[in-house]
């Protein structure tokens, strides 16, 4: 079982509770291959999908997650609601309760608030990125992803490469990739790869030069540069693709089998180029299918049970297929 | 939960001599296996369903294929349970439509978990015909269900369950009835 309430960061799971996700959205996949894709597990049950920033990918993945079992959404997009009328986070969000959802899927661009929002209501809070803070259900489908196509994640070298300093999906990644015996690397330019990052996982250093982060490397995760979440003057662009774009050239440096990823979206020519993006390292689709397997495991753990202490159903728990 | 041992309905023995006869039906039933498929019900009705197309292999010298089918994500009981269950693997490498399936579990209770088997077979497709093929039938139906092939048929009360031990699963083979300890 998986004992969680919410599901608001990687950093506090457990290895197992990660393991268990894991392979909860094995038989997900399989699900997408059905030829009808409509489950009857969520009937009746309610996701308020709230994101108060934009997003393609994560919003109609947790969208098509809750249909394809079976619940209903409520769907918050803040740029057409009336959070532009000056309404609050929190009133925004008890207004969704009191529609009475069965969970909560919340973006924002504040850090921490979706653990704002789990300590005030009374259902399941899933976080789908929260400032720079985390992007559980991100660093999830990587870790899927990875698992996948090298069999496992212990003892991999996995580099990270772009702006760290701006990313939730850095951090999530590195907190649940440090729990797996990975070594990791953070890459990119000095103001966004701080050494101090390297507090946040055991077998973790950071570097500035391409060639040294991407040499040997197993998986390069490459990051879009978080330019609405940059308040300082930016690198110009030239000069970041001069010296940190994900070229063919520089992919060799990694090893021969080495996968490519990145969160999306893809800002082609910018901290990638478009040959390795298409090109057969690239993880980039299957990373999206298996975010969509990924959340609807969470949605189907986190949501719909009695409470604990309810009473068992009588005889049908004896013979029930096991 | 505390059970008691009441007795043993079958052993090992008559466990392999009742897959053989129901393997013999199910091919005499299905106008030489033509489009047979057969479906184990996750976990027991698995190794049950393999067994018998093995049967088949051996007699019919016909090779039906099986597929395993996870009911989880079916069950019409997924409120009421503290934590939602452990989802294993559905894998079924044929296609479902104009098949003529037998689904293969090892006890029919209630009926429920083959309404929700059935539910996840129509989700793969159109089957031309299914039908049930259960080691052990113990009465009390909630729904409208009923089975073609069966192993033996054995009254019981409430309290009773029927526990069926595999060796691919539980490295021992026989059937007990147990009662629940008041």
């Amino acid at each position: 079982m998986l004992r969680l309430s919410h599901l608001l960061g990687t950093e506090n799971l457990t290895a197992e509770q990660i393991s268990f996700i894991l392979d909860q959205a094995k038989p997900f996949q399989e699900f997408q291959r059905h030829p009808l894709k409509k489950l009857a597990t969520l009937r009746g049950k309610t996701v308020a999908v709230a994101f108060f920033e934009t997003s393609t990918r994560t919003r109609i993945s947790f969208t098509t997650a809750a249909a394809r079992l079976g619940a209903d959404t409520m769907a918050l997009q803040a740029e057409s609601s009336s959070l532009k009328k000056g309404e609050s986070l929190i009133d925004t969000v008890r207004t969704l309760e009191a529609m009475r959802p069965d969970g909560i899927v919340i973006r924002h661009s504040s850090s921490g608030a979706p653990e704002f929002v789990a300590q005030r209501l009374e259902i399941p809070v899933l976080n789908a990125g929260d400032g720079t803070h985390e992007h559980p259900t991100q660093a999830l489908l990587d870790a899927l992803t990875i698992r996948d196509r090298k069999g496992g994640l212990e003892g991999l070298n996995v580099t990270i490469l772009g702006d760290i300093l701006h990313s939730r999906v850095a951090r999530s990644n590195i907190h649940l990739l440090g729990k797996f015996g990975v070594n990791i690397t953070l890459c990119g330019p000095a103001m966004w790869v701080p050494r101090e990052l390297e507090k946040l996982a055991p077998r973790i250093r950071t570097t500035h030069s391409l060639e040294d982060g991407v040499s040997g490397a197993d998986v390069v995760m490459v990051l879009r540069v978080q330019t609405e979440r940059i308040h300082e003057p930016a690198i110009p662009p030239d000069e970041y693709i001069a010296q940190y774009q994900l070229t063919p050239a520089r992919i060799q440096l990694a090893r021969p089998d080495a996968l490519v990823l990145h969160p999306g979206p893809i800002v082609r020519g910018l901290e990638i180029d478009s040959a390795v993006a298409d090109g057969p390292q690239s993880c980039v689709l299957e990373q999206v299918t298996n975010g969509l397997a990924v959340r609807m495991a969470l949605l189907y753990h986190l949501i719909g049970g009695a409470p604990a202490d309810a009473p068992h159903p009588a005889k049908d728990r004896s013979n029930a297929s096991d | 939960m505390p059970v008691v041992e009441k007795r043993q309905l079958l052993s090992a023995e008559e466990i392999g001599r009742t897959l053989s006869r129901l393997a013999h039906e199910i091919v005499e039933n299905s106008s030489g296996a033509k489009d047979l498929a057969l479906i184990g019900v996750r976990r027991r009705g698995v190794p049950l369903a393999e067994r018998l197309a093995q049967q088949i292999r051996g007699f019919a010298s016909v090779d039906v294929p099986v597929g395993t089918l996870d009911i989880t994500l079916y069950r019409d009981d997924l409120s009421q349970v503290g934590s939602h269950p452990v989802v294993q693997s559905t894998q079924i490498d044929f296609a479902v439509d104009n098949r003529d399936l037998v689904i293969v579990d090892d006890v029919l209770y209630t009926g429920r978990t083959i309404r929700a088997a059935m539910n996840g077979l129509f989700d793969l497709g159109r089957p031309r015909r299914i039908q049930l093929c259960v080691l052990i039938d113990r009465g009390h139906r909630e729904l409208p269900v009923e089975a073609t092939f069966i192993g033996r048929k054995v009254q019981t009360s409430d309290t009773e369950i029927v526990e069926v031990r595999l060796r691919e699963i539980d490295a021992e083979e026989r059937v007990m009835l147990v009662d629940r300890v008041p």
